[in-house]
């Protein structure tokens, strides 16, 4: 059974985010999400400033199996980016939660936070994928 | 080995298996509507002795001339050996391994082509080839506005210089992603460093170097590589490999060298064969290995630790990524690229520089015969590789006419691509072509201007 930490929100594409003191919000991809992609051999970040839709492909986690993008969960601008990643990916695989955060995001309007999934919400997601 | 290594009764036992009598059935879930039977403009079928009797014809038809015409492919000497090796079974497959486990030789191959076009231009990575030097240089363009970082531009600039071939094709490619080729001036045979300082402003994703110039100049790649580099533009180098063995090559350009490489591979042992097939190379820096088009072949071990080859980086291809793949290229141009790797193989790089010195050499002797007769005279004062272009005092295509109708191939007829140098024609004398072929050029090109003037 895969971590899920109570104090964070979720998505169904298998990100995480944490609302910081600052009003910024860090995303990473979910212990289930590091699980099932495997040993990751690379992570592209987004620019710092870059700009995101909600969907918008806007980082690659590719793994010895697979690529797949990650998806902005909300709208923003991007503030800051994990440049640890670059050379050591697999920090996503052994703290997705903490060392292995993706990005950090400056949300345009924090309300949509409310739409996204908490860890209940999310636990319970994961049980409907692994029934 | 057969091409389709599936007997009939293999094919049977398959149909038997998943519950269909005849490979139709498979598609029957496509809609009669989006099914063609046939394509117009296609004839039907031929058979072997018909399609070698046609294609006879048509290489017939080009004749055996004396040959001094460059402009992107090149008429090099082939040692007999490369085709006698490459045509083997083993290798006579025009299409990628894909199973590690069954083809150890041929990924070897490619392994091998990789190492020689990374050592040849002087940078990290190579792909497995591409189809032409054309589509290898659009994939560079893409890749550089995928790869460039800090300049999100559409813009990619390119010289004047640049093969008017490579534009075209790359044109045609590039415009439906919405990128748009630039033009830089050219001065005397090079771009017009002055010039650049208009375009300081919108440098692009990237500026495109061919060197050795279309008009076989050679460019002053280190500045242009320099000035690219600090206005946040991408260096992509378009040159010919056989020049690579005596020019400094792209990975040294500049201070901190090109980023990308690119170009058409037939000199590497590839005859001219009426225009193809030929094959496209593309190297880059480790950095940007990621947004390489084209399968690599990489070295590994097995879990016993025997060294092994293996497709790598798939990552970024359409099989794995989908839609966002790097490119929709999903294979490379397998058997020309093998025969180039025994090409490189058999000259080593003291062979290859010995083409290329005998090349310079050549077009020089070729140039001074023929800037002797009254009515020639050499174009630019820029040092050249292989090609020059001589300026005539009448125009070039009867002049063309006329060598050809006494077997000589006498150049390349700039006037349509390049109308601002008048009367100009691209000549080219390779390493095959020997001092009694320069004066009989020269003998014909004497009776031309003498008979009409």
């Amino acid at each position: 059974m895969s971590e899920i930490l109570d104090n964070l929100l979720y998505t169904s594409d298998h990100e995480w985010l944490n609302l910081n003191d600052d009003g910024s919000v860090t995303v990473g991809i979910s212990d289930h999400a590091q699980a099932a992609l495997g040993e990751l051999v690379f992570v592209e970040v987004p620019n710092v400033g870059d700009s995101f839709s909600a969907g918008d492909a806007c980082a690659v986690v590719e793994s010895v199996k697979a690529a797949s993008d990650i998806y902005c969960p909300i709208a923003g601008t991007v503030v800051a980016v994990n440049a640890a990643l670059a050379d050591q990916p697999e920090l996503v695989n052994g703290s997705p939660y903490e060392n292995g955060w993706v990005f950090r995001l400056q949300p345009d309007d924090a309300t949509v936070l409310d739409e996204l999934l908490d860890a209940d919400a999310y636990r319970e997601l994961l049980a409907e994928l692994e029934d | 080995m057969p091409f389709i290594p599936h007997t009939e009764k293999d094919v049977a036992d398959m149909l038997a298996c998943v519950g269909v009598d005849r490979i139709e059935q498979l598609f029957e879930e496509i809609p009669p509507a989006l099914r063609i039977a046939g394509v117009d403009g296609i004839p039907p079928a031929l058979s072997e002795a018909e399609i070698s009797r046609l294609m006879q014809t048509r290489a017939r038809a080009d004749g055996e001339p004396l040959c001094f015409l460059g402009a992107g492919a090149y008429d090099h000497y082939v040692p007999a050996v490369v085709w006698d090796i490459a045509t083997r079974g083993e290798f006579y497959s025009a299409y990628t391994p894909y199973q590690a486990e069954a083809s150890q030789g041929t990924l070897q191959v490619v392994y091998e082509f990789q190492t020689m076009l990374a050592s040849l231009t002087g940078l990290d990575v190579s792909n497995a080839s591409l189809y032409d030097g054309a589509t290898a240089f659009a994939e560079a363009c893409l890749m550089a506005v995928r790869a460039n970082r800090v300049n999100k531009s559409r813009r990619i600039l390119v010289p004047r210089l640049l093969s008017p071939v490579f534009r075209a094709v790359a044109s045609g490619i590039l415009a439906g992603q919405k990128v748009e080729l630039v033009e830089l001036p050219m001065l005397d045979g090079c771009t017009d460093i002055q010039a650049l300082a208009d375009f300081a402003g919108e440098s692009g994703a990237a500026v495109v170097i061919q060197n050795p110039t279309f008009l076989g100049t050679l460019d002053k790649v280190d500045e242009l590589t320099d000035w690219a580099h600090a206005h946040g533009a991408l260096v992509i180098a378009v040159t010919n490999p056989t020049s690579l063995a005596l020019l400094k090559p792209p990975g040294q350009w500049g201070q901190t060298g090109a980023d990308i490489a690119c170009g058409e591979g037939q000199p590497l042992g590839v005859p001219l064969s009426s225009g193809g097939p030929y094959f496209g190379f593309m190297v880059c820096r480790q950095a940007l290995v990621r947004q390489m088009p084209g399968r690599i072949v990489g070295r590994t071990v097995d879990r016993e630790g025997k060294p092994g080859f293996t497709l790598t980086l798939q990552a970024r291809e359409q099989h794995i990524r989908r839609s966002r793949a790097t490119s929709n290229i999903c294979t490379n141009q397998g058997l020309i690229a093998t025969a180039a790797t025994i090409y490189m193989s058999l000259l080593g790089s003291s062979g290859l520089r010995e083409v290329a010195v005998s090349c310079n050499v050549n077009t020089h002797a070729l140039v001074d015969t023929l800037t002797a007769i009254p009515g020639v005279s050499r174009l630019f004062a820029a040092p050249f590789f292989h090609e020059a272009v001589l300026q005539l005092d009448r125009p070039v295509e009867a002049v063309l006419a006329e060598l050809s109708a006494q077997g000589i191939l006498g150049g390349y007829d700039l006037t349509a691509d390049y109308p601002e140098l008048g009367n100009a024609l691209l000549v080219c004398a390779t390493e095959t072509r020997s001092a009694s072929d320069i004066g009989k050029y020269a003998a014909a090109l004497t009776k031309i201007f003498g008979a009409a003037v």
